[in-house]
């Protein structure tokens, strides 16, 4: 059993039909912590002591939000900028997230075929989200492949609902394996 | 017989117009104004207005009964029974020392028995109306000194009961008859009868105030007729005084006691800003009056001993009191305070030595020279409290001495906080946390004491004042916070630093949106209403506790700020000069009513575009 924190960030979530959908499937899942970062600091203003306490009481880190302008909300930025510090997630002595996993689960308007190299947006999603993997990476943590969810802006309810019950089995599958 | 009183009208308006602005301009305060005023156009003065002063004070004393009943309202019962220790306590005590000792010197001053007892009782008394109007005026009224001596007044209006009961008592055998021109519903009676018309009127008064006043107030209210509620005030006050008179007891006592009833109904704040002007002009009569009757021929005929009684009277009184305070542990400053405000004789004296002298306990040569003392001691007040202010304050501020260490003296300071109280410390607070130095002042000598205990720069006493402003750095700071209480205040402490300290950025803190206003009027930027930021937090709570998300609803109480501020600058720069007279509950409800509109038109509620996806759903629908 791993114990998952599941850090979801999401600016408006009452317009945003998928992931409310995705967060009501992760809260079917028993065992997993799920930190609203939006609700929990409205003024940016992040708890750096709690943050990290929270990160050190799990092994698996799920960044779940959706992709606004090829990048994350600016939330989880603020959250990364004050909670990774020098000395605690990297540097001499850092090495709080040692071996534990992490890995994002986002949503992106535009499609599978966008993000390709023959597409609008010539390279795949993964690579948008380099800036975290390497953050993984200089943290010690082990960087898995993202959760997403392609061409939000198409897709019906019964579609987003087979994505969401497709998060449900990754999610158990990770608290699991 | 109508040009007579338009005449006297226009004498006493005239006199109050003239002499209350040159009083104030000099500091010396309003009561002062009046009372100069009265004895300039009284019988020794310009000989403007005669003996019928007597009558003047009779309609005027009722300015007294409306002061009461205003203070009723303002007071809650649970702050009455905070107070209830000291009320007891310390008015108790004072009323009992000053009546023992007062009598003991006018017996030893060769009156007899009944008569020093009546002089003693009476010279126990403080005027509640010159005092409690030179307090609020100060700012002093929340200062432990200042509480005190509400507390002593209001026992002293409750005491002045029992001695009107007691007076007849004194009265030397076969003098008793003379008491008939007292004549009340009740002398018929016998005592337990008396006493349980007075029980039945108090009672009719809390147990009215509760169960019957507010439908009545419900029905008089719903019929919009703005003049017929202050009809109605003026007969709720004019009644209650009547039903008092008929029993017996105060008519002050009486509306001081629906005050307290109706102080927690929702119409109480129109009551007050109904009764306010009669009150205020009755006041200023009644201390015009007061000066009026200053009889200084028989002031010329003897000066030594009148004098002598005058200060006699004060200083005594003073000492006794200053004494009380040392008992109650207030400090120095606070005492003085105490001391000099409460050592005159107050306006219930000249009810009971003209109650003695008909009841013949005193005879007429005794009572007139005690009236002119009376009179004295009253007009001596103001003086007083300027002297405590101009003198006293600035020296025995604290008893704690002032920080040593030169730097935090001399030090500047970046930011002046001016006044300290639950507003203002908070302000300092944060300032002090962040490491930016700042310099206090503040007028309440506790506060201020462990303030400096705690290392603070503090200065004592009243921040709109140029030198104290000087002495505190204002030529070096570059940031005065004001966050005094009081219209007048504040306007003052503004207008002050506009005036000499013009490199000052002003950030000052506003009472509600009328007070806002005229700070914008006055060319203040940076103006915070008190409780705007407290409920819009409590507003996003509320949205959050029905579910809202946090950020979004922050995000709209932001700006719906925005959106206030602005429609608050709009709306100040629409009112102009009328904004002054922007009092009554009427035209706060028609402001409302324009804010709620501006609200609803410009959409207090901005929509975040930015991440509203139905645009691109519907292109993506149509692609």
């Amino acid at each position: 059993m791993s114990r998952i924190l599941l850090l979801f960030a999401h600016p408006a979530l009452d317009v945003s039909r998928v992931h409310r959908s995705l967060l009501g499937a992760a809260r079917d899942v028993a065992g997993i912590t799920i930190h609203d970062l939006y609700e929990q600091y409205p003024d940016f203003d992040v708890d750096v002591t709690r943050e990290q306490q929270l990160l050190l009481e799990h092994d698996t880190i799920i960044l779940q939000f959706p992709i606004y302008w090829y990048s994350t909300p600016p939330l989880v930025k603020q959250w990364q900028d004050l909670v990774l510090t020098h000395g605690w997630a990297y540097g001499r002595g850092g090495t709080a997230l040692k071996g534990k996993r992490l890995f994002c689960a986002v949503s992106s308007g535009g499609g599978q075929r966008a993000y390709s190299p023959e597409g609008f947006n010539r390279v795949s999603l993964d690579r948008y989200l380099l800036p975290i993997e390497a953050t993984a990476r200089l943290c010690g943590l082990e960087y898995l492949a993202p959760f997403v969810v392609h061409g939000t802006h198409r897709l019906d309810s019964g579609e987003i609902a087979a994505a969401a019950e497709e998060y449900r089995r990754v999610l158990e599958e990770a608290r699991n394996g | 017989m109508a040009s007579g009183f338009f005449f006297q009208a226009f004498v006493y308006l005239a006199a109050a117009v003239v002499a209350v602005p040159v009083a104030k301009r000099l500091g010396l305060g309003s009561v002062l104004g009046y009372l100069l005023a009265g004895a300039v156009i009284g019988p020794w003065g310009l000989e403007l207005v005669g003996t019928g002063g007597d009558d003047v004070m009779h309609v005027a004393e009722f300015g007294v009964v409306m002061m009461l009943f205003v203070i009723g309202l303002e007071l809650e019962p649970s702050l009455l029974w905070r107070l209830r220790g000291p009320i007891l306590g310390l008015g108790g005590l004072q009323v009992l020392a000053t009546s023992a000792i007062g009598a003991v010197v006018a017996h030893l001053l060769g009156l007899p028995w009944p008569a020093a007892i009546a002089v003693g009782m009476t010279f126990s008394l403080s005027s509640t109306a010159i005092v409690l109007q030179t307090l609020q005026e100060k700012g002093w009224m929340r200062t432990s000194g200042g509480q005190g001596a509400f507390a002593v007044l209001l026992f002293q209006d409750i005491a002045v009961i029992p001695m009107l009961a007691l007076f007849p008592l004194l009265t030397p055998a076969g003098a008793a008859t003379a008491a008939g021109t007292h004549a009340t519903l009740v002398d018929g009676l016998p005592a337990w009868g008396r006493t349980l018309a007075v029980l039945a009127a108090v009672a009719a008064i809390v147990g009215g105030g509760r169960l019957l006043l507010r439908p009545a107030f419900r029905v008089i209210a719903a019929t919009r007729l703005r003049e017929l509620f202050t009809a109605a005030a003026l007969l709720l006050v004019v009644g209650i005084a009547l039903l008092m008179s008929a029993v017996g007891l105060s008519p002050a006592l009486g509306t001081f006691l629906a005050g307290v009833v109706l102080a927690t109904s929702e119409y109480r704040h129109e009551l007050e800003s109904d009764i306010e002007p009669f009150k205020g002009l009755l006041l200023g009569l009644f201390f015009i009056a007061v000066g009026a009757s200053l009889d200084f021929g028989l002031i010329a005929a003897q000066p030594g001993a009148i004098a002598g009684m005058v200060a006699l009277a004060l200083g005594g009184k003073a000492l006794l009191l200053f004494l009380l305070s040392r008992a109650f542990r207030m400090a120095t400053a606070q005492g003085l305070l105490f001391a000099l405000a409460l050592p005159q004789v107050g306006e219930f004296a000249f009810v009971l030595l003209g109650f003695a002298a008909t009841l013949g306990v005193l005879s007429a040569e005794v009572a007139n020279p005690l009236v002119a003392v009376v009179a004295l001691t009253m007009g001596l007040t103001p003086v007083l409290l300027a002297f405590f202010e101009r003198v006293v304050m600035p020296r025995v501020g604290t008893t704690e001495a002032a920080p040593r260490d030169a730097d935090e003296v001399h030090g500047d300071a970046p930011v002046i906080i001016a006044g300290f109280d639950r507003f203002g410390n908070t302000v300092g607070r944060l300032l002090r946390a962040n490491g930016v130095r700042t310099t206090v002042l503040d007028h309440d000598s506790e506060r201020v004491e462990v303030l400096r205990r705690l290392g603070l720069t503090v200065y004592y006493g009243d921040p709109t004042r140029l030198d104290l402003l000087k002495a505190a750095g204002a030529e070096r700071a570059r940031v005065i916070v004001v966050a005094i209480e009081g219209r007048e205040q504040v306007r003052g402490l503004v207008e002050t630093v506009h005036k000499h300290f013009p490199h000052l950025t002003v950030f000052a803190r506003a009472a509600d949106r009328d007070d806002a206003s005229e700070l914008l009027d006055a060319d203040v930027t940076h103006v915070y209403r008190e409780t705007l930021d407290t409920s819009l937090r409590l507003g996003v709570d509320v949205l959050r506790h029905l579910g809202h998300r946090a950020y979004p609803a922050g995000r709209a109480a932001r700006a719906f700020l925005r959106h206030d501020e602005a429609t608050l600058r709009e709306l100040a720069a629409l009112r102009g000069d009328r904004s002054r007279y922007l009092s009554t509950a009427r035209e706060r409800i028609a402001e409302l009513e324009q804010l709620l509109l501006a609200d609803r038109a410009e959409g207090g509620v901005e929509r975040d575009m930015g991440w509203d996806p139905t645009t691109l759903r519907e292109e993506a629908r149509e692609s």
